[in-house]
Protein backbone atom coordinates (compact mmCIF):
# COMPACT_ATOMS: atom_id res chain seq x y z
CA UNK A 1 0.00 0.00 0.00
CA UNK A 2 3.38 2.29 0.77
CA UNK A 3 4.49 1.50 -2.42
CA UNK A 4 1.07 2.95 -4.17
CA UNK A 5 0.99 6.06 -2.04
CA UNK A 6 4.73 6.64 -2.95
CA UNK A 7 3.96 6.00 -6.44
CA UNK A 8 0.54 8.32 -6.57
CA UNK A 9 2.77 10.97 -5.10
CA UNK A 10 5.54 10.85 -7.52
CA UNK A 11 2.58 10.73 -10.14
CA UNK A 12 1.10 13.89 -9.03
CA UNK A 13 4.57 16.00 -8.32
CA UNK A 14 5.92 15.00 -12.43
CA UNK A 15 2.47 16.41 -13.47
CA UNK A 16 2.38 19.49 -11.45
CA UNK A 17 6.13 20.22 -12.25
CA UNK A 18 5.59 19.57 -15.43
CA UNK A 19 2.81 21.36 -16.35
CA UNK A 20 4.70 24.28 -14.29
CA UNK A 21 7.77 24.33 -16.93
CA UNK A 22 5.20 25.32 -19.89
CA UNK A 23 4.54 29.14 -20.76
CA UNK A 24 1.46 30.34 -22.42
CA UNK A 25 0.00 33.03 -24.50
CA UNK A 26 -3.82 33.33 -26.20
CA UNK A 27 -2.83 37.05 -26.90
CA UNK A 28 0.15 37.00 -28.78
CA UNK A 29 0.85 39.72 -31.51
CA UNK A 30 1.40 39.03 -34.58
CA UNK A 31 1.81 42.56 -37.70
CA UNK A 32 2.39 41.80 -41.16
CA UNK A 33 2.85 44.54 -43.53
CA UNK A 34 3.43 44.42 -47.60
CA UNK A 35 4.97 47.67 -48.15
CA UNK A 36 5.02 49.12 -52.61
CA UNK A 37 5.51 52.24 -53.85
CA UNK A 38 1.87 51.92 -55.13
CA UNK A 39 0.01 50.75 -51.74
CA UNK A 40 0.84 49.99 -47.89
CA UNK A 41 -0.91 47.46 -46.59
CA UNK A 42 -0.88 46.31 -42.79
CA UNK A 43 -2.31 43.77 -41.07
CA UNK A 44 -2.68 42.82 -36.80
CA UNK A 45 -3.66 39.68 -35.22
CA UNK A 46 -3.49 40.01 -31.24
CA UNK A 47 -5.17 36.43 -30.70
CA UNK A 48 -2.52 34.66 -31.34
CA UNK A 49 -1.52 31.20 -29.12
CA UNK A 50 1.73 30.63 -28.58
CA UNK A 51 3.37 27.83 -26.36
CA UNK A 52 6.95 27.26 -24.73
CA UNK A 53 7.83 24.16 -22.98
CA UNK A 54 10.79 25.44 -21.29
CA UNK A 55 11.66 21.45 -20.35
CA UNK A 56 12.98 21.07 -23.80
CA UNK A 57 12.91 24.05 -25.57
CA UNK A 58 10.26 23.22 -27.98
CA UNK A 59 7.81 26.61 -29.29
CA UNK A 60 4.53 26.13 -31.06
CA UNK A 61 2.19 28.91 -32.67
CA UNK A 62 -1.16 29.04 -33.63
CA UNK A 63 -2.88 31.76 -35.60
CA UNK A 64 -6.44 31.96 -36.68
CA UNK A 65 -6.29 33.71 -40.02
CA UNK A 66 -9.85 35.11 -40.04
CA UNK A 67 -8.43 37.24 -36.77
CA UNK A 68 -6.14 39.33 -39.24
CA UNK A 69 -7.56 42.87 -38.94
CA UNK A 70 -7.41 45.11 -42.00
CA UNK A 71 -7.66 48.98 -42.17
CA UNK A 72 -9.82 48.56 -44.89
CA UNK A 73 -12.73 45.46 -44.43
CA UNK A 74 -12.93 45.38 -48.58
CA UNK A 75 -8.98 43.93 -47.99
CA UNK A 76 -9.89 41.81 -45.31
CA UNK A 77 -12.57 40.24 -47.29
CA UNK A 78 -10.08 39.89 -50.14
CA UNK A 79 -7.33 38.12 -47.80
CA UNK A 80 -9.79 35.46 -46.63
CA UNK A 81 -11.08 34.95 -49.61
CA UNK A 82 -8.89 35.38 -52.52
CA UNK A 83 -5.18 35.36 -50.99
CA UNK A 84 -4.99 32.64 -47.56
CA UNK A 85 -8.17 31.37 -48.63
CA UNK A 86 -9.15 30.68 -45.24
CA UNK A 87 -12.34 28.74 -45.05
CA UNK A 88 -9.87 26.13 -46.40
CA UNK A 89 -6.73 26.67 -44.59
CA UNK A 90 -8.07 28.57 -41.12
CA UNK A 91 -4.94 28.48 -39.42
CA UNK A 92 -1.44 29.28 -39.77
CA UNK A 93 0.96 26.93 -37.46
CA UNK A 94 4.49 27.15 -36.24
CA UNK A 95 6.06 24.13 -34.67
CA UNK A 96 9.55 23.74 -33.95
CA UNK A 97 12.53 24.40 -31.23
CA UNK A 98 14.01 27.19 -29.68
CA UNK A 99 18.21 26.32 -30.51
CA UNK A 100 20.24 26.93 -27.37
CA UNK A 101 17.49 27.78 -24.95
CA UNK A 102 19.74 26.62 -22.29
CA UNK A 103 21.79 29.57 -22.54
CA UNK A 104 18.44 31.51 -22.06
CA UNK A 105 18.96 34.13 -19.04
CA UNK A 106 17.15 36.70 -17.37
CA UNK A 107 18.67 39.27 -20.10
CA UNK A 108 17.38 39.93 -23.54
CA UNK A 109 18.79 37.16 -25.40
CA UNK A 110 18.78 36.38 -29.24
CA UNK A 111 18.30 33.31 -30.47
CA UNK A 112 17.06 30.81 -33.29
CA UNK A 113 14.00 28.68 -33.01
CA UNK A 114 13.99 26.62 -35.84
CA UNK A 115 11.19 24.63 -37.04
CA UNK A 116 8.20 24.12 -39.70
CA UNK A 117 5.91 26.58 -40.66
CA UNK A 118 2.53 25.97 -42.52
CA UNK A 119 0.38 28.41 -44.33
CA UNK A 120 -2.19 28.24 -47.06
CA UNK A 121 -1.65 24.71 -46.20
CA UNK A 122 1.92 24.24 -47.34
CA UNK A 123 4.64 23.24 -45.06
CA UNK A 124 8.65 24.77 -44.84
CA UNK A 125 11.26 24.93 -42.75
CA UNK A 126 12.29 28.44 -41.57
CA UNK A 127 14.48 29.35 -39.12
CA UNK A 128 13.87 32.42 -37.45
CA UNK A 129 15.55 35.10 -35.22
CA UNK A 130 13.97 36.32 -32.05
CA UNK A 131 14.72 38.26 -28.82
CA UNK A 132 13.78 36.09 -25.36
CA UNK A 133 13.75 37.94 -22.11
CA UNK A 134 13.17 35.34 -19.12
CA UNK A 135 11.78 36.38 -15.83
CA UNK A 136 10.23 34.25 -13.29
CA UNK A 137 7.11 34.50 -14.40
CA UNK A 138 7.22 35.35 -17.88
CA UNK A 139 9.07 34.48 -21.43
CA UNK A 140 8.94 37.28 -23.47
CA UNK A 141 9.47 36.89 -27.32
CA UNK A 142 9.69 38.98 -30.19
CA UNK A 143 11.30 39.85 -33.32
CA UNK A 144 10.76 39.94 -36.96
CA UNK A 145 11.46 38.20 -40.39
CA UNK A 146 10.16 37.94 -44.14
CA UNK A 147 8.17 35.53 -46.02
CA UNK A 148 7.57 34.68 -49.62
CA UNK A 149 4.58 34.63 -50.59
CA UNK A 150 5.52 32.12 -53.99
CA UNK A 151 6.57 29.87 -50.82
CA UNK A 152 3.09 29.47 -49.43
CA UNK A 153 1.47 28.86 -53.28
CA UNK A 154 -0.24 32.37 -52.64
CA UNK A 155 -1.03 33.82 -56.47
CA UNK A 156 -1.33 37.64 -56.80
CA UNK A 157 -3.35 38.38 -59.66
CA UNK A 158 -1.38 40.61 -62.30
CA UNK A 159 -3.74 43.77 -61.94
CA UNK A 160 -2.73 44.14 -58.50
CA UNK A 161 0.68 43.02 -58.85
CA UNK A 162 2.04 46.75 -58.00
CA UNK A 163 -0.27 46.98 -54.80
CA UNK A 164 0.91 43.39 -53.05
CA UNK A 165 4.62 43.07 -52.51
CA UNK A 166 6.05 39.59 -52.87
CA UNK A 167 7.85 39.62 -49.88
CA UNK A 168 5.85 40.07 -46.33
CA UNK A 169 7.64 41.66 -42.97
CA UNK A 170 6.25 39.82 -40.50
CA UNK A 171 6.70 41.03 -36.98
CA UNK A 172 5.62 39.30 -33.48
CA UNK A 173 5.13 39.71 -29.82
CA UNK A 174 4.39 37.28 -27.30
CA UNK A 175 4.34 37.49 -23.53
CA UNK A 176 3.91 33.92 -22.36
CA UNK A 177 3.11 33.30 -18.63
CA UNK A 178 2.70 29.90 -16.87
CA UNK A 179 0.38 27.26 -18.28
CA UNK A 180 -1.65 25.71 -15.77
CA UNK A 181 -3.65 22.86 -16.85
CA UNK B 1 1.30 -8.56 -10.02
CA UNK B 2 -0.86 -5.86 -9.45
CA UNK B 3 1.19 -3.59 -8.14
CA UNK B 4 3.14 -4.12 -11.63
CA UNK B 5 -0.11 -3.57 -13.21
CA UNK B 6 -0.51 -0.48 -12.02
CA UNK B 7 3.17 1.16 -12.17
CA UNK B 8 3.03 0.03 -15.80
CA UNK B 9 -0.85 1.85 -15.60
CA UNK B 10 0.68 5.13 -14.27
CA UNK B 11 3.92 5.41 -16.43
CA UNK B 12 1.67 4.85 -19.38
CA UNK B 13 -0.29 7.73 -18.14
CA UNK B 14 2.11 10.27 -17.80
CA UNK B 15 4.22 9.40 -21.21
CA UNK B 16 0.75 10.34 -22.56
CA UNK B 17 0.90 13.47 -20.90
CA UNK B 18 4.41 13.94 -21.63
CA UNK B 19 3.95 12.90 -25.15
CA UNK B 20 1.29 15.32 -26.06
CA UNK B 21 1.83 17.63 -28.97
CA UNK B 22 2.09 21.39 -28.53
CA UNK B 23 -0.17 22.44 -31.39
CA UNK B 24 -2.40 19.95 -29.59
CA UNK B 25 -2.64 21.84 -26.30
CA UNK B 26 -2.85 25.02 -28.36
CA UNK B 27 -5.65 23.60 -30.29
CA UNK B 28 -7.89 22.55 -27.08
CA UNK B 29 -6.87 26.61 -25.82
CA UNK B 30 -8.26 28.15 -28.92
CA UNK B 31 -11.28 30.15 -27.57
CA UNK B 32 -14.41 29.48 -29.28
CA UNK B 33 -15.33 31.79 -31.45
CA UNK B 34 -17.96 32.74 -33.54
CA UNK B 35 -17.62 33.11 -37.17
CA UNK B 36 -19.28 35.16 -39.30
CA UNK B 37 -19.50 33.74 -42.75
CA UNK B 38 -18.17 36.73 -45.74
CA UNK B 39 -18.55 37.02 -49.29
CA UNK B 40 -21.94 35.10 -49.84
CA UNK B 41 -22.45 37.47 -52.93
CA UNK B 42 -19.33 39.21 -54.27
CA UNK B 43 -21.16 42.49 -54.84
CA UNK B 44 -24.48 43.70 -53.90
CA UNK B 45 -26.41 42.62 -56.88
CA UNK B 46 -26.39 39.01 -57.98
CA UNK B 47 -27.19 40.28 -61.19
CA UNK B 48 -30.11 42.23 -61.72
CA UNK B 49 -31.74 42.22 -58.10
CA UNK B 50 -29.99 43.12 -54.58
CA UNK B 51 -28.03 40.19 -53.00
CA UNK B 52 -27.89 40.28 -49.08
CA UNK B 53 -24.72 42.03 -49.32
CA UNK B 54 -24.12 45.57 -48.07
CA UNK B 55 -21.23 48.22 -48.21
CA UNK B 56 -18.95 48.21 -46.17
CA UNK B 57 -18.59 50.69 -43.47
CA UNK B 58 -17.75 54.39 -44.61
CA UNK B 59 -17.49 52.79 -47.96
CA UNK B 60 -18.97 54.94 -51.58
CA UNK B 61 -19.44 52.53 -53.86
CA UNK B 62 -19.66 53.66 -57.97
CA UNK B 63 -21.99 51.60 -59.92
CA UNK B 64 -22.68 51.83 -63.42
CA UNK B 65 -25.25 49.32 -65.57
CA UNK B 66 -25.76 48.76 -68.81
CA UNK B 67 -28.38 46.65 -70.60
CA UNK B 68 -28.54 46.65 -74.11
CA UNK B 69 -31.49 46.05 -76.70
CA UNK B 70 -32.09 42.68 -77.63
CA UNK B 71 -29.71 40.04 -79.60
CA UNK B 72 -32.40 38.79 -81.29
CA UNK B 73 -32.73 42.29 -83.14
CA UNK B 74 -29.80 41.03 -85.95
CA UNK B 75 -26.89 42.95 -87.31
CA UNK B 76 -28.84 45.99 -88.54
CA UNK B 77 -29.05 47.32 -84.74
CA UNK B 78 -25.64 45.37 -84.28
CA UNK B 79 -26.97 42.66 -81.76
CA UNK B 80 -28.76 45.43 -79.84
CA UNK B 81 -25.83 47.42 -79.20
CA UNK B 82 -27.22 50.14 -80.85
CA UNK B 83 -29.62 50.59 -78.01
CA UNK B 84 -28.59 51.50 -74.65
CA UNK B 85 -30.49 51.40 -71.48
CA UNK B 86 -27.57 52.91 -68.36
CA UNK B 87 -28.66 53.63 -64.16
CA UNK B 88 -25.51 55.39 -62.40
CA UNK B 89 -25.55 54.43 -58.82
CA UNK B 90 -23.85 55.91 -56.01
CA UNK B 91 -24.24 53.79 -52.77
CA UNK B 92 -22.67 54.72 -49.38
CA UNK B 93 -22.30 52.12 -46.10
CA UNK B 94 -23.14 54.13 -42.73
CA UNK B 95 -21.73 51.12 -41.30
CA UNK B 96 -21.30 47.26 -42.10
CA UNK B 97 -25.11 46.70 -41.88
CA UNK B 98 -26.77 49.57 -43.42
CA UNK B 99 -26.48 51.04 -46.99
CA UNK B 100 -28.52 53.78 -48.93
CA UNK B 101 -28.25 54.70 -52.90
CA UNK B 102 -29.45 56.26 -55.12
CA UNK B 103 -30.08 55.61 -58.93
CA UNK B 104 -30.81 57.18 -62.06
CA UNK B 105 -32.12 54.67 -65.21
CA UNK B 106 -32.37 56.26 -68.26
CA UNK B 107 -35.36 53.67 -69.19
CA UNK B 108 -38.14 55.34 -68.38
CA UNK B 109 -35.50 58.70 -66.79
CA UNK B 110 -36.39 56.86 -63.56
CA UNK B 111 -35.09 57.95 -60.34
CA UNK B 112 -34.42 55.55 -57.39
CA UNK B 113 -33.08 55.32 -53.94
CA UNK B 114 -33.52 52.46 -51.48
CA UNK B 115 -31.77 51.34 -48.16
CA UNK B 116 -30.78 47.92 -47.14
CA UNK B 117 -30.50 46.83 -43.78
CA UNK B 118 -28.43 43.52 -42.63
CA UNK B 119 -30.93 42.01 -39.94
CA UNK B 120 -28.88 38.50 -39.83
CA UNK B 121 -26.13 36.94 -40.44
CA UNK B 122 -25.15 33.63 -41.40
CA UNK B 123 -22.12 32.09 -38.60
CA UNK B 124 -20.51 28.97 -37.52
CA UNK B 125 -18.81 28.66 -34.51
CA UNK B 126 -20.16 29.49 -31.58
CA UNK B 127 -23.73 30.07 -31.76
CA UNK B 128 -24.26 29.18 -35.38
CA UNK B 129 -27.39 30.40 -37.48
CA UNK B 130 -27.43 28.78 -40.68
CA UNK B 131 -28.86 31.83 -42.97
CA UNK B 132 -28.56 35.14 -43.67
CA UNK B 133 -31.55 38.07 -43.94
CA UNK B 134 -30.92 41.55 -45.20
CA UNK B 135 -34.11 43.69 -45.28
CA UNK B 136 -34.47 46.26 -48.74
CA UNK B 137 -36.85 48.77 -49.31
CA UNK B 138 -36.98 51.27 -52.34
CA UNK B 139 -39.18 54.08 -53.81
CA UNK B 140 -38.29 54.55 -57.63
CA UNK B 141 -40.18 57.94 -59.59
CA UNK B 142 -40.74 57.87 -62.87
CA UNK B 143 -40.20 61.42 -64.65
CA UNK B 144 -40.77 60.24 -68.55
CA UNK B 145 -43.31 62.07 -69.50
CA UNK B 146 -45.33 59.25 -71.57
CA UNK B 147 -49.09 60.44 -70.83
CA UNK B 148 -51.56 62.41 -72.38
CA UNK B 149 -50.98 66.13 -71.95
CA UNK B 150 -54.81 66.12 -70.83
CA UNK B 151 -54.30 63.47 -68.69
CA UNK B 152 -51.16 64.76 -66.69
CA UNK B 153 -49.44 62.50 -63.65
CA UNK B 154 -48.64 64.20 -60.67
CA UNK B 155 -45.64 63.18 -58.52
CA UNK B 156 -47.46 60.31 -55.99
CA UNK B 157 -48.44 59.13 -58.88
CA UNK B 158 -45.44 58.24 -60.60
CA UNK B 159 -44.39 56.41 -57.61
CA UNK B 160 -43.32 52.97 -56.97
CA UNK B 161 -42.36 51.03 -53.74
CA UNK B 162 -40.83 48.02 -53.53
CA UNK B 163 -40.08 45.72 -50.22
CA UNK B 164 -37.51 42.73 -50.13
CA UNK B 165 -36.62 39.97 -47.77
CA UNK B 166 -33.37 38.79 -48.99
CA UNK B 167 -32.55 35.25 -46.68
CA UNK B 168 -29.35 33.51 -48.34
CA UNK B 169 -27.41 30.85 -47.57
CA UNK B 170 -23.83 30.47 -48.47
CA UNK B 171 -23.37 26.55 -48.66
CA UNK B 172 -19.70 25.83 -48.96
CA UNK B 173 -16.94 28.25 -50.05
CA UNK B 174 -18.37 27.59 -53.99
CA UNK B 175 -21.68 27.62 -53.59
CA UNK B 176 -24.32 30.26 -52.38
CA UNK B 177 -28.00 30.79 -52.80
CA UNK B 178 -30.37 33.50 -51.74
CA UNK B 179 -34.60 33.24 -51.67
CA UNK B 180 -36.01 36.89 -51.75
CA UNK B 181 -39.48 37.20 -51.37
CA UNK B 182 -40.53 40.31 -53.07
CA UNK B 183 -43.94 42.99 -52.97
CA UNK B 184 -44.25 45.95 -55.43
CA UNK B 185 -46.63 48.53 -54.80
CA UNK B 186 -47.13 50.86 -57.86
CA UNK B 187 -49.46 54.35 -57.27
CA UNK B 188 -50.39 54.08 -60.82
CA UNK B 189 -50.99 51.55 -63.51
CA UNK B 190 -51.93 51.19 -67.10
CA UNK B 191 -55.01 50.08 -67.37
CA UNK B 192 -57.46 49.14 -64.22
CA UNK B 193 -57.19 45.41 -64.72
CA UNK B 194 -53.55 45.34 -64.08
CA UNK B 195 -53.19 44.98 -60.46
CA UNK B 196 -51.14 47.80 -58.32
CA UNK B 197 -49.60 45.06 -55.96
CA UNK B 198 -47.46 42.28 -57.08
CA UNK B 199 -45.88 39.55 -55.42
CA UNK B 200 -43.07 37.60 -56.11
CA UNK B 201 -40.54 35.43 -55.33
CA UNK B 202 -36.75 35.76 -56.36
CA UNK B 203 -34.02 32.82 -56.40
CA UNK B 204 -30.66 33.63 -56.64
CA UNK B 205 -27.54 31.67 -56.54
CA UNK B 206 -23.83 31.54 -57.35
CA UNK B 207 -21.31 29.46 -58.04
CA UNK B 208 -17.37 30.15 -57.77
CA UNK B 209 -15.81 29.02 -61.16
CA UNK B 210 -12.23 29.96 -59.99
CA UNK B 211 -10.92 32.24 -57.02
CA UNK B 212 -11.78 35.75 -58.58
CA UNK B 213 -14.91 34.51 -60.96
CA UNK B 214 -18.40 33.31 -60.79
CA UNK B 215 -21.30 32.29 -62.59
CA UNK B 216 -24.42 33.61 -60.82
CA UNK B 217 -28.28 32.83 -61.96
CA UNK B 218 -31.34 34.64 -61.01
CA UNK B 219 -35.00 33.95 -61.46
CA UNK B 220 -37.75 35.73 -60.32
CA UNK B 221 -41.42 34.60 -60.46
CA UNK B 222 -44.15 36.98 -60.03
CA UNK B 223 -47.79 35.44 -58.28
CA UNK B 224 -49.85 38.23 -60.12
CA UNK B 225 -48.82 40.20 -63.39
CA UNK B 226 -50.14 42.95 -65.29
CA UNK B 227 -52.80 42.37 -68.18
CA UNK B 228 -51.51 45.38 -70.09
CA UNK B 229 -48.43 44.14 -70.90
CA UNK B 230 -46.96 40.48 -71.75
CA UNK B 231 -45.32 40.10 -68.78
CA UNK B 232 -42.68 37.36 -68.29
CA UNK B 233 -40.83 36.08 -65.21
CA UNK B 234 -37.16 37.84 -65.12
CA UNK B 235 -34.36 35.20 -65.95
CA UNK B 236 -30.44 36.24 -65.88
CA UNK B 237 -27.63 34.44 -66.60
CA UNK B 238 -24.44 36.07 -65.85
CA UNK B 239 -20.20 36.10 -64.69
CA UNK B 240 -18.60 37.77 -61.67
CA UNK B 241 -15.31 39.00 -62.06
CA UNK B 242 -13.49 40.01 -59.29
CA UNK B 243 -10.34 42.70 -59.84
CA UNK B 244 -9.11 44.03 -56.41
CA UNK B 245 -11.61 47.18 -55.79
CA UNK B 246 -13.74 45.94 -58.78
CA UNK B 247 -16.40 43.74 -59.47
CA UNK B 248 -17.41 43.65 -63.04
CA UNK B 249 -20.42 41.10 -64.16
CA UNK B 250 -21.50 40.20 -67.60
CA UNK B 251 -25.72 39.61 -67.69
CA UNK B 252 -27.46 38.11 -69.99
CA UNK B 253 -31.14 38.53 -69.30
CA UNK B 254 -34.48 39.13 -70.82
CA UNK B 255 -35.55 42.38 -69.11
CA UNK B 256 -33.80 45.39 -70.18
CA UNK B 257 -34.26 47.45 -66.73
CA UNK B 258 -31.93 47.14 -63.47
CA UNK B 259 -34.13 48.48 -60.96
CA UNK B 260 -36.53 45.80 -59.02
CA UNK B 261 -39.96 47.80 -59.84
CA UNK B 262 -39.03 47.52 -63.49
CA UNK B 263 -36.84 44.01 -64.02
CA UNK B 264 -39.32 41.89 -61.96
CA UNK B 265 -43.17 43.18 -62.79
CA UNK B 266 -42.47 44.94 -66.65
CA UNK B 267 -39.88 42.15 -68.46
CA UNK B 268 -41.80 41.09 -71.63
CA UNK B 269 -38.81 39.18 -73.52
CA UNK B 270 -38.97 35.77 -74.10
CA UNK B 271 -35.27 34.40 -72.91
CA UNK B 272 -35.41 31.35 -74.74
CA UNK B 273 -37.23 32.89 -77.93
CA UNK B 274 -33.58 34.76 -78.03
CA UNK B 275 -34.93 38.13 -76.32
CA UNK B 276 -31.96 38.76 -74.58
CA UNK B 277 -29.97 41.73 -73.20
CA UNK B 278 -26.32 41.56 -72.56
CA UNK B 279 -25.29 43.92 -70.13
CA UNK B 280 -22.90 45.12 -67.50
CA UNK B 281 -22.39 46.44 -63.60
CA UNK B 282 -19.42 47.71 -62.94
CA UNK B 283 -18.91 48.70 -58.99
CA UNK B 284 -15.92 50.90 -57.91
CA UNK B 285 -15.09 51.01 -54.57
CA UNK B 286 -13.73 54.35 -52.93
Amino acid sequence: MKIIHTILMCFLFVNVSNSQERFLTKNGAITFFSSTIMADIKADNNQVLSIIDASNGKMAISILMKSFMFKKALMQEHFNENYVESDLFPKATFKGEILNFETLKDLETKLEVKGLITIHGKRKEIIIPASFTRSENTIFVKGEFNLLLSDYNIKIPNVVAKKISKEIKVSFEFNHKPYKK
Amino acid sequence: MKKIILIIFIISINSQFFGQDLLDILDNETPKTENIVTATFKGTRILNGHSIENRKDKELEFIISHRFGRVNLGFDELFGLDQSNIRFALEYGFNDNLTIGFGRSSFEKTYDSFLKYSLLKQKNGENSFPFAVSLFGSVAVKTLKDYDPSDKRTFAESLFYVGQVLIARKVSPSFSYQITPTYVHRNSVRINADPHDIFALGFGTRMKLSKRVSFNSEYYVTFNESKSIDARNSLAFGIDIETGGHVFQLILSNAITMIEKSFITESTGNFFGGDIHFGFNISRTF
